[in-house]
């Protein structure tokens, strides 16, 4: 009796220091942030139905100047240190762009990209960004674009695709030899900061923070120079999930094998026991 | 030279050797533990286990660590916890193991200080258990910078920068012990050195003389009765196992510890598996980057206490820089627990906590701020919360000061 006595104060103290410097401390080192906006509530909704065959002559006259379709064989115009060069970033493939964002964010980034990115911490008039705003379409000439955009995947992409396409253009994934289209000396012109590698955000920032993070970067860090991509939150797993399976590739048999140690001990701790009671039988 | 005849069999080859047989009688059966402790005297062979445990990951760990500051991060990272087979393993275990370490030493001295195990002829074991301590918060920290993390290269960056208040020669200290102007390569080999060949030696010498130092005044017990120890073992060794106050080192005391030891460890593997945030701080996966300082730089939790008595002045008092009474204060807190024996002027009392009027106050005060030194060690010092961490700091050390007038108080009341 005595002993759990002793034992309960132990573990008061053990748990008040430990919720101390962990739960309460972080806490009061990363308030408290609304969760993730998928619906990109500031952006005005798109309400109409686009004309896929009107959006085909519309890409094909206004994007791929610059961006290759891959998944329908267009390839970019220019190699990637030279498009680099020219716009300051190599530009998307939008192979899936039409389901990796999401739809409104779309319409709202053709209008006003800056302002779609948060980003006009960034670019201005005396700092054009690199994507010009295509304000002068029409609601239905814009949903025209996104319609067909959407309309060009064909299949769901894996979750590698959806980080080379939505974050590969500047963050490397050294453990996944995977390098950024844009090389770095050309991310630090562009937007003062390299790129930091990713391979291992999952473990340096874990998913509760990235999933709020990759919603909004600008929501999380004051002046941060990375856009908001306007993902859905599909995409957005997808990202998460690949990072993961990158940075901690060994979560799977962690937690698998983690049962095994907790069960060998807890078998030995039992035979300990039985051990201890037979032995102090003879003497107390 | 000893008479050496046909042995019977190994353990009687090797007996007429090395007596062996004595060697155990000494060492193991015949070695005694008073019956009357609680788990708390366990702590000691959990720390022993625990100390296996970072010795074996740890020489694993050594077979794919480079230790450069260009190839470490990614040598721990990508080869250790990726490529090689259970490295991941072997790792957390090792961090995991780490700070483990300090919540049993922490455990350990506070049922040293409760029970009075500090004095009365156990000086000894009591300096030689804080010359461990030290050597395990040096191993600590050295071992917390391998991976060339964030938080590794921050805290180094900030502690060895305290020795800059070193009068007249701190600077060159400084210096001297990076290696560099800053933190940097020669810095990360000089204390992979000290992680994996000196401290560790420094570690096991001490352990043996800690263990050594036990051997004479025995082990304390929970009422601190004081036991004749000759008599107590002859009771037992005469079959008068129940009567005797004593039991056997093994396999009586082991029979307790190994239940106690497997207990921990199951606890140990759930953290090392599914929580071991604590212990492997996610901003060290974070490369070292010496152009991006941390939003918030602290170190371990087990150094927080420590951390906060420097941090806690944070004005300038009577013209004193606050930076230069933080350390002095820092350096007091490091070395009062070490003086502790001689700072209790009732030295013959050694009845446990509960039964000492003034001294269960001191004892319980003392715990309650080291949590608050340990918890404010890590907020940010901002507000209220630098005012929290002024006071805790100030009555951790007034408790050291009030300790010698409590003490000799109370050692007025025992002659009453």
């Amino acid at each position: 009796m005595r002993e759990l006595k002793i034992l309960a104060i132990v573990i008061f103290f053990t748990a008040v220091t430990y919720w101390g410097v962990e739960p309460y401390a972080h806490s009061q080192m990363h308030p408290h942030v609304a969760p993730a906006d998928f619906n990109f509530k500031d952006i005005q909704p798109l309400a109409l139905n686009g004309n896929n065959e009107n959006g085909k002559t519309l890409v094909e006259a206004n994007c791929i100047a610059c961006h290759s379709i891959k998944s329908l064989g267009l390839e970019a115009p220019m190699s990637n240190d030279d498009a680099a060069s020219a716009y300051g970033v190599v530009p998307p493939d939008l192979s899936h762009a039409g389901v990796i964002y999401d739809k409104n964010y779309l319409a709202g980034f053709l209008k006003d990209p800056v302002n779609a990115t948060k980003l006009s911490h960034k670019f201005g008039d005396t700092k054009p960004y690199a994507m010009p705003s295509y304000s002068f379409l029409s609601d239905q000439e814009i949903a025209d674009i996104v319609a067909y955009l959407k309309n060009v995947v064909a299949t769901k992409p894996t979750d590698k695709m959806v980080f080379e396409e939505a974050c590969g253009r500047c963050h490397s994934m050294k453990y996944d030899s995977f390098k950024a289209q844009t090389s770095s000396t050309f991310m630090k012109n562009y937007l003062g900061a390299e790129a930091p590698d990713l391979s291992m955000m999952i473990r340096s920032k874990k998913a509760e923070y990235l999933t709020p993070f990759i919603n909004e970067p600008l929501k999380m860090v004051e002046g941060i120079a990375m856009p908001r991509v306007g993902l859905t939150a599909a995409s957005q797993e997808q990202v998460i999930a690949y990072m993961e399976n990158v940075g901690d590739r060994k979560k799977a048999e962690r937690e698998d094998l983690g049962l095994k140690l907790i069960g060998f001990m807890a078998i030995f701790t039992l035979i300990a026991y039985a051990w201890k009671v037979r032995i102090w039988k003879e003497v107390a | 030279m000893a008479e050496i005849r046909k042995s019977e069999g190994l353990i009687d080859w090797l007996d007429q050797r090395l007596a062996v047989k004595a060697f155990m009688r000494v060492m193991m059966t015949e070695y005694w533990i008073p019956k009357n402790i609680n788990f708390l005297w366990a702590m000691g062979v959990v720390l022993v286990v625990l100390f296996g445990v970072l010795l074996v990951t740890g020489l694993l760990l050594l077979m794919y660590y480079k230790p450069d500051i260009n190839l470490a991060f990614d040598s721990v990272n990508y080869t250790i916890m990726q490529e090689v087979e259970y490295g991941w393993l072997w790792r957390h275990m090792h961090g995991v193991a780490a700070s483990a370490t300090f919540l049993i030493i922490y455990i350990h001295l506070f049922t040293g200080i409760y029970y009075g195990s500090y004095k009365k002829g156990r000086e000894m074991i009591w300096i030689t258990g804080m010359v461990l301590f030290i050597a395990f918060s040096a191993e600590a920290f050295s071992g917390y910078m391998l991976p060339w993390g964030q938080m590794s290269y921050w805290a180094a960056q900030v502690i060895t920068n305290l020795f800059s208040g070193i009068p007249v020669i701190g600077d060159d200290v400084v210096i001297w012990i990076r290696g560099d102007y800053v933190v940097a390569d020669a810095t990360l080999t000089r204390f992979f050195m000290l992680h994996v060949v000196l401290l560790p030696l420094v570690i096991i010498v001490v352990i043996a003389v800690h263990f050594y130092s036990l051997r004479f005044p025995h082990v304390n017990n929970q009422d601190s009765e004081e036991l004749n120890f000759d008599v107590e073992a002859k009771k037992f060794l005469d079959g008068r196992k129940k009567e005797s106050k004593v039991v056997p080192f093994w396999p009586v005391f082991l029979s307790k510890d190994f239940f106690v030891v497997g207990a921990f460890m199951t606890f140990f593997f759930l953290l090392c598996c599914y929580h071991f945030d604590f212990a492997m701080d996610p901003i060290n996966f974070e490369p070292a980057n010496s152009m991006k300082t941390p939003a918030h730089i602290y170190p371990e939790w087990y150094f927080l206490w420590n951390y906060e008595v420097l941090r806690g002045f944070f004005f300038d008092i009577a013209g004193i820089a606050a930076m230069d009474i933080g350390l002095i204060a820092f350096v007091i807190a490091n070395i009062v627990f070490m003086v502790l024996p001689f700072l209790d002027r009732n030295p013959m009392n050694t009845a446990p906590a509960h039964k000492r009027p003034l001294f269960k106050y001191w004892f319980w005060i003392l715990v309650v701020d080291m949590i608050v030194l340990t918890v404010y060690g890590k907020l940010p010092p901002t507000g209220v919360n630098a005012w929290v961490g002024f006071f805790a700091a100030i009555i951790f050390l007034g408790l050291f000061i009030a300790l010698p007038f409590i003490t000799k108080h109370e050692a007025k009341g025992d002659v009453q």
